[in-house]
């Protein structure tokens, strides 16, 4: 009987036609050729401008594009909408999708299906670009995201998902749009490899979504680099976060997230490279802050923080923080503002090192301060604050400074 | 006007001050750059010689140098030249010889170092504070004929220009921080040439702190070419507007 069925299997799997669509092929319109296909079909589009409004596929189907023919929506309709499970979409260019503000109308779109692969298309001037609603086990690889947004209103996010779980978003640059990446109640998925550019708003940005991973990406100049709000169990292994300036900019923003590792990732050139609020039990380790204004904002409504092992170089201010209380922990980090001494030469400073500097208290408490930064006036009221700690905290401390910077 | 500057010239760089200058300046620059590991830790102790060493020479010695050449100028007063003639080439042959001192001192190492934007302006920032405190001299050593009171003039001129004018402005802050005050604090650095050349220099070495939120508007007005050139403007005015006022106070004057 189980023979039987794998022979039936077989024989369903042959019978898979290929129908091609194009100029001067058997299909002129790519809706005739699905219209014709059925499940395990191919529908292989050749090159060419394809204006056909919203195009849906509910089969089955590997849809195949050849040299990137153009699926154009007009700035009218959602161009490509995917209804069924294990669709593949590859080798696409979709360009101008309409703009609503209630059906967020696509590039290409998921509706509550799995398997799913949407692979090395190129989209450009999309509301938004690839969404997937309510998917389970998709894959959305090495696609190039390119809008033109002026305004965070005024355009969608790059990569959507919202309520799914198992994604896998791989290898894909997004340029230009509100959010780079943007995940809602999203579980169990990892985000590998990315490039996101110049995003409005956040490179990355998680809502509500735990036990996630992004690894090896890159957040260049975007509104803040990545945002990470509302959620638990959020691994971030080697990202770099690079030039997020700006007055309310970071190179990774954490509010109300519990429980997660942040492991040798790259601050560098960010107005504040980390910002903490309400974040709770996080370790942070190993990661390099190099040329930062602020390398880490520490609100005192963090809890139970650790962070050890880092390199922090050529900050403008190491820490800032906007109150008296702290509950975190410093170990073991390297300060290349630090001043210490190490007789029993064992790499550990045998003086604590204060990090939060009386000056940087002073900006928080009144920005304008800033003008009077590195004059010999605030200068020497640091060294004397460093003697004798009367306005900061004085258990804001690294017991065990490094002495040499850890080679990451 | 031309042989004056160069007899002044041969004679400051014949006197020993000036050379220690430059051979103290030139230590403390390789030094910086030599002992710390990054070339911006090198730039930020070259920014507090910029900020506190350059001008305190400058307007010392300058008050000095006129008070002791004197009877020079006397002698040359009793010679058919223009007075605002010696004036002028009494103050470019002092310019001449402090930015040469600085340049020397801080800027070839700076040059080889630092040659990107903020050396060059450091250099740039460094020569002109040399000339607005020799100008600010001129102003002091004019203003009475005692030397003890016009030396005392020139280091309070300096202290309120390195230390007390940034005391009063963070005074003013904190009293004020309720109100709006962020564009009127960039008018108010005008008022002392070192804020003006410490900020110009922040802007280009502290970049990622100053995109932040007052920083934001800071960068808006001098980070610009318009800002720049303002900053500058403003500068050369520190420089001209002393001179012009010593220098009508030295023709006029019963010597």
């Amino acid at each position: 009987m189980r023979l039987l069925f794998i022979f039936f299997l077989c024989t369903f799997s042959l019978q898979a036609q290929k129908l091609e669509v194009g100029a001067n092929k058997p299909y002129k319109t790519i809706k005739q050729a699905l219209k014709a296909s059925n499940n395990g079909d191919t529908v292989l589009v050749h090159k060419g401008i394809y204006k056909e409004g919203n195009i849906r596929i509910d089969k089955k189907i590997v849809f195949l594009g050849k040299d990137f023919p153009v699926l154009d929506g007009q700035k009218k309709v959602e161009v490509l909408s995917i209804h069924a499970d294990s669709v593949i979409v590859k080798g696409f260019r979709v360009i101008n999708s309409g703009f609503a503000a209630l059906e967020d109308p696509c590039g290409i779109k998921v509706y509550n299906k799995s398997f799913v692969v949407i692979e090395g298309n190129q989209l450009d001037d999309n509301f938004f670009g690839i969404y997937i609603q309510n998917g389970r086990n998709c894959i959305v690889k090495n696609n190039t995201i390119i809008a033109y947004g002026k305004e965070e209103q005024q355009i969608g996010n790059g990569i959507h998902a919202w309520k799914s779980n198992d994604l896998q978003i791989i290898g894909n640059s997004i340029k230009g749009h509100r959010d780079g990446i943007y995940f809602e109640f999203v579980y169990d998925s990892v985000i590998w490899r990315n490039i996101a550019t110049n995003n409005i708003r956040y490179g990355l940005h998680f809502m509500f979504s735990s036990n996630d991973s992004y690894i090896t990406n890159i957040f260049r100049n975007n509104g803040a680099g990545v945002a990470v709000m509302f959620s638990k169990d959020v691994t971030m292994i080697n990202n770099y976060f690079d030039e997020n300036w700006g007055a309310s900019s970071y190179g990774l923003l954490l509010k109300e997230i519990s429980d997660s590792y942040i492991y040798t990732n790259y601050f560098k050139n960010n107005t504040s490279g980390i910002y903490m609020e309400g974040t709770n039990r996080i370790k942070i380790e190993k990661n390099v802050f190099e040329g930062n204004g602020w390398a880490m904002k520490i609100q005192a409504s963090c809890m139970d923080n650790e962070i050890v092992n880092n390199n922090f170089q050529g900050n403008t201010f190491d820490m800032g923080t906007n109150g008296s209380l702290v509950l975190n922990t410093f170990n073991n980090n390297y300060w290349d503002k630090y001043e210490g001494y190490d007789i029993n030469r064992d790499g550990l400073g045998d003086v604590p090192y204060h990090p939060l500097s009386l000056f940087a208290v002073l900006v928080e408490k009144n920005p304008s301060a800033m003008l009077l930064f590195r004059s010999f006036m605030i200068t020497l009221l640091d060294k004397s604050e460093k003697v004798l700690p009367s306005i900061t905290p004085d258990n804001f401390v690294d017991n065990a400074p490094l002495m040499k910077p850890l080679k990451l | 006007m031309n042989r004056i500057i160069k007899i002044i010239l041969t004679d400051i760089l014949k006197n020993k001050i000036v050379l220690v200058y430059t051979i103290v300046l030139s230590l403390l620059s390789w030094s910086a750059f030599g002992l710390e590991d990054n070339s911006a830790k090198g730039l930020l102790t070259i920014l507090n010689v910029i900020l506190f060493t350059v001008p305190l020479v400058s307007i010392l010695f300058t008050t000095i140098y006129l008070y002791n050449s004197s009877e020079f100028i006397e002698l040359l007063l009793s010679q058919p030249i223009k007075r605002n003639k010696i004036w002028q080439s009494l103050f470019f042959g002092l310019s001449a010889s402090m930015v040469l001192a600085f340049f020397i001192g801080a800027g070839i190492p700076l040059l080889i170092n630092a040659p990107n934007a903020v050396g060059l302006m450091m250099i740039l920032i460094g020569c002109l504070i040399s000339v607005v405190f020799i100008a600010l001299a001129f102003l002091c050593s004019i203003l009475t004929r005692d030397k003890a009171k016009g030396i005392g003039f020139a280091i309070l001129t300096w202290l309120y220009f390195a230390l007390l004018f940034d005391g009063l402005v963070l005074f003013l802050l904190f009293q004020l921080s309720e109100y709006p005050i962020e564009k009127a604090m960039v008018a108010v650095t005008a008022l002392s040439p070192i804020d003006l050349a410490r900020i110009q220099i922040l802007l280009h070495l502290d970049v990622s702190a100053m995109m932040g939120y007052t920083g934001a508007i800071f960068k808006d007005f001098f980070g610009t070419t318009a800002g720049l050139f303002a900053s500058f403007g403003l500068l050369v005015l520190w420089v001209v507007i002393p001179f012009y006022l010593s220098l009508r106070k030295f023709i006029r004057k019963d010597l």
